[in-house]
């Protein structure tokens, strides 16, 4: 069936089966691969998306169920060609990663958790990325890259909305 | 050269990879689309031992959009079984079963259609006739004599037993005034990546060539493929330029390469397998080590342990690859960071109707060192004294290196207790007893968790000869290619995949520093298997001393060279030029980097005589030290010995079980470090890991042989609320066998702390009469026996 999708600010029509999952419709008809597929069942993360600005499981969702949504995946993020957000420039400044496979997922949770949060506690930063799982980094510098993409986006200009990228 | 006279070595400089991570941009293979390409889903035994009496797929084939079903019978008639890494040729192994199932979730049959989803629903309708045949799960139980034999053909369920005796065993515990013997078993668990395990494969039959994308973390990966399908080498493409979403050993899908390259050739189509997490967890055959230690210590008054016995019984599942050469590596750190003087190893792996093992983070030294470390505690422990001193006076001392253990394995370098004296600092012992001790005052159940450990680096292939008299490997090498092109760029080619480790960063680090060129301008490039100089893959925490090392021999060969031409070129003797910033200067005369590429790249007439035009070198690396067969059962095992000291504090509550880790310390010394984030990262990693492995994930079978925790729901991994925030102490000793002093480091970490947690929820219900001695120590196991316990104190009362 026919579904309208808004992603990363464009509309999309796809075709999918009725029990096509977002995560498949996403990197199947729309070749966006950046969202992973890890367990498929919930529980790791990796295919988190934003919907209307909140981290979602891509995984658990018919692609039907997101017409209507603002759908932000990781290819959404980067604010240029060749260009980082404040958030994946921290990612990449301390190293919050090793594999990269969770990484869309994890970027994802902390823009969403920046978004509502300006200034977490290493507690609160816990606690927005600890339904998605790292296998590699054993979180220490994911959290700090949060702390330091909280830190940067303290010092700069921008309006609060548009200050995570 | 001194650590501070790094120019990017040991700099805290970004990850060149992570940047196409952030963006979502790595290329994994699940990301890899061909046209025209079909998808297999797998049949799953429902038993684990059956006969197959008839599959009926007649069903199946018929639904729209199903392309095939493939059997084990079709498959082993057309392929060579996978390959076995001990001598035990009679232990067949094809990827899907051939007459009888062994394990529970075993694949029976493939499905390929044109969506995965068409072939998982056809996989329903393949009819499987079985009959159940007796089976066996347990390890003890598989050697007992009238066990159910999982491959009658072979005659026993030990595919492998090895006795080594080094030293005078018998005599020194004889002479000792004390022993004690003691069991640990280290549960089934694995490092169970994110990224399962997925490939693409093509078959192009006008060239006859089988391309390959895949997850993959495999010495030697291209052979075995090219072997079973009985094809040559030439006709086996694998891409390296794929990102593997995380491994630490276990991405080695030879089985599913095997099936989908057979699948393709068959079809004449591209072929998908994109393991779902159920059949990655049950039939991935991706399990860790099982291992149950029987071991004797004999120790003196003071402490220092003088002789060890340790039988090592693995039960490695239902079919083996390298997984039995697991109990071979750990004999090159067989006494740990201790100065234990004759040891006897008597190591079984059994074979069991569980899903075979892989290759795990550590190759079998992380439960070998747990298995030392609660020998050393008990020593501690029986004699009264304090558990770091113990360690210390059994510690290998800073001015006894080169130090020989007893395997014949020779230590290169280290220095034990400066680094326990800096954790020590950091974590403020006596004020860590204190707080213990103020949490006991208030009813939580708190303990202090010390070990000391060696992580092996450099990974040679030295336990195969070990353990294998018919095998006769000294290399394990790895190459490093660069080249310099005519507008004075450098790329450099490195020959495998990577699943994590960096190392791009890793060889444009070590090219940089040599021509002193910003590592940051160096491409790095994967040609494919056809293109690549041999590799055995990042494993054995090899590849900081490894691809380090190829790179830093290459750049001094293309250095050399550049020295050669501007000597011509300036009519100096070689030893009269110097070299500074990819420039080359004497008599106050210089040619710049530019100039003397323009020489290389056009100027033949301008070369020294003899020499090729062009500016690129390679570098084929052997592993230092590694060139003998071993010798009466001595090997020298790996070049490389890291360091790592751990010191925790875990608190529970008694009234939930639940171990919380307030504290954790560790101290690290690889030598010197290539990249403080991606060994840091690696430390970090590998202690929640550990945590894991300790505390949380097993594969755990009921009586009737199913597998009990398939999927996330309860497979437990550690998320962010259960690995604590962790405290690194960095010590240098650099090895006398490396480029920049480098030693291993991707399996730091997790080789430490699942012994440290032991001891840290051992001292924990001490006071209760507990003991913990299998991991994983589980919350309900740990809430049990201390309501068990409490219940008995309060009866008494």
């Amino acid at each position: 069936m026919k579904v309208d999708l808004n992603i990363n600010g464009v509309e999309r029509t796809v075709d999918v089966e009725p029990r096509t999952s977002l995560l498949d419709c996403l990197r199947g008809e729309l070749a966006l691969t950046g969202t992973r597929a890890g367990c498929e069942h919930g529980v790791c993360g990796a295919c988190t998306i934003l919907l209307d600005g909140e981290p979602v499981r891509s995984c658990l969702m018919f692609a039907v169920q997101a017409d209507g949504y603002e759908i932000t995946t990781i290819e959404g993020i980067a604010p240029a060609p060749g260009e980082l957000s404040v958030v994946q420039d921290a990612f990449v400044e301390k190293h919050g990663m090793q594999c990269g496979y969770c990484t869309s997922g994890m970027v994802l949770a902390a823009h969403a958790l920046l978004m509502r949060n300006a200034n977490p506690t290493d507690e609160e930063i816990r606690d927005a990325i600890s339904a998605n799982l790292c296998r590699c980094t054993g979180y220490g510098q994911i959290v700090e890259a949060i702390r330091l993409a909280a830190d940067n986006l303290a010092q700069s200009n921008v309006f609060p909305a548009e200050r995570v990228r | 050269m001194t650590e501070q006279g790094f120019r990017y070595i040991s700099k805290p400089r970004r990850v060149a990879e992570d940047r196409r991570f952030v963006v979502g941009r790595g290329r994994y293979a699940a990301d890899i689309r061909r046209p025209g390409e079909l998808a297999v889903a797998l049949v799953p035994s429902q038993h684990p031992c059956a006969r197959i009496v008839s599959i009926d797929a007649s069903a199946a084939l018929a639904m729209k959009g199903v392309r095939y079903v493939l059997t084990g019978e079709e498959l082993a008639a057309a392929t060579d079984p996978l390959m076995v890494g001990v001598d035990a040729p009679l232990v067949k192994r094809y990827p899907l079963a051939v007459g009888r199932t062994r394990y529970a979730g075993e694949w029976v049959a493939a499905v390929v259609a044109e969506t995965r989803a068409l072939a998982e629903d056809a996989t329903e309708k393949v009819v499987v006739k079985y009959e159940p045949i007796e089976y066996v799960i347990d390890g003890e139980a598989a050697i007992a004599p009238d066990a159910p034999l999982v491959h009658p053909d072979h005659g026993s369920n030990i595919v492998l037993e090895k006795r080594f005796v080094w030293g005078e065993v018998d005599e020194d515990f004889a002479k000792a005034p004390h022993s004690l013997s003691y069991r640990v078993k280290w549960g089934r668990s694995s490092t169970v990546p994110i990224e399962t395990f997925n490939l693409v494969a093509e078959w192009n039959p006008w060239q006859e060539i089988l391309d390959v994308w895949a997850s993959i973390q495999m010495p030697k990966y291209p052979d075995q493929i090219a072997r079973a399908l009985r094809i040559p080498y030439t006709s086996v493409r694998v891409h390296h330029d794929v990102d593997v979403g995380g491994s630490y050993g276990v991405k080695r899908g030879i089985k599913h390469t095997v099936l989908a390259g057979y699948l393709a050739r068959t079809l004449g189509a591209p072929i998908r397998l994109i393991e779902d997490r159920l059949e990655n967890m049950r039939a991935g055959d991706a399990h860790g080590p099982e291992r149950l230690f029987d071991v004797e210590m004999a120790y003196d008054d003071d402490g220092r342990i003088l002789s060890m016995r340790m039988r090592a019984l693995d039960n490695v599942g239902a079919y083996i690859g390298r997984s039995p050469l697991q109990l071979g590596k750990p004999v090159g750190a067989i006494v740990g960071p201790y100065k234990i003087g004759s040891v006897a190893y008597h190591a079984m792996a059994v074979l069991s109707n569980k899903t075979p093992q892989e290759a795990v983070r550590g190759f079998g030294q992380s439960p070998t060192n747990y298995a030392i470390e609660t020998g050393v505690e008990k020593v501690a422990e029986a004699l009264g004294l304090d558990r770091l001193e113990v360690r210390r006076r059994n510690f290998v001392k800073k001015d006894e290196f080169p130090y020989l253990i007893p395997s014949g394995t020779s230590y290169d370098s280290g220095d034990y207790d400066a680094v326990a004296d800096k954790v020590m600092a950091q974590i403020d012992w006596d004020a860590l007893v204190a707080e213990r001790d103020r949490l006991r005052g208030e009813g939580m159940l708190a303990g202090i968790g010390l070990s000391a450990c060696l992580e092996p680096g450099g990974g040679n292939s030295a336990f195969e000869p070990l353990l294998n008299e018919k095998n006769l490997t000294t290399t394990w090498m790895e190459s490093v290619r660069i080249n310099v092109d005519a507008l004075g760029g450098v790329t450099v080619a490195i020959h495998t995949t990577s699943s994590g480790q960096g190392h791009e960063t890793l060889v444009s680090s070590c090219v940089g520093e040599v021509l002193e060129i910003d590592p940051d301008t160096i491409r790095v490039v994967r040609p494919d298997s056809l293109a690549s100089l041999p590799s055995n893959s990042p494993v054995g925490s090899r590849m900081a001393i490894m691809m380090g090392g190829a790179a830093y021999r290459a750049a001094h060969k293309v250095k050399a060279k550049l020295i050669a031409v501007a000597a011509k070129n300036l009519d100096v003797a070689i030893d009269a030029v110097s070299y500074h910033d990819g420039n080359a200067s004497a008599g106050g005369r210089t040619l710049s980097w530019m100039e003397l590429v323009t020489i290389c790249h056009r100027g033949y007439h301008k070369l020294p005589a003899g020499m090729d035009p062009g500016l690129e070198a390679t570098d084929v690396m052997q592993v230092p030290g590694g060139e003998r067969l071993p010798e009466q059962g001595r090997t020298q095992m790996y070049p490389c010995y890291s360091f790592e000291f751990h010191a925790i504090l875990v608190v529970i509550d008694p009234a939930l079980g639940k171990p919380d880790i307030r504290r954790y310390v560790i101290g690290h010394d690889c030598g010197t470090v290539i990249n403080p984030h991606i060994v840091k990262g690696m430390t970090l990693g590998g202690i929640a890991h550990g945590i894991g492995a300790s505390l949380f994930e097993e594969f755990a079978y009921d009586e009737e042989g199913q597998l009990l925790t398939q999927s996330f729901m309860d497979y437990l991994l550690p998320s962010s609320h259960e690995v604590p925030a962790v405290e690194i102490v960095h010590h240098v000793s650099p090895s006398p066998h490396t480029v920049f002093g480098q030693k291993g480091s991707g399996e730091s970490g997790y080789l430490g702390s699942p012994a440290a947690i032991s001891s840290a929820v051992n001292d924990a219900v001490r006071p209760l009469g507990i003991r913990f001695d299998a991991l994983p120590i589980r919350i309900s196991a740990i809430g049990d026996a201390v309501a068990e316990a409490l219940e008995k104190t309060e009866g008494l009362q």
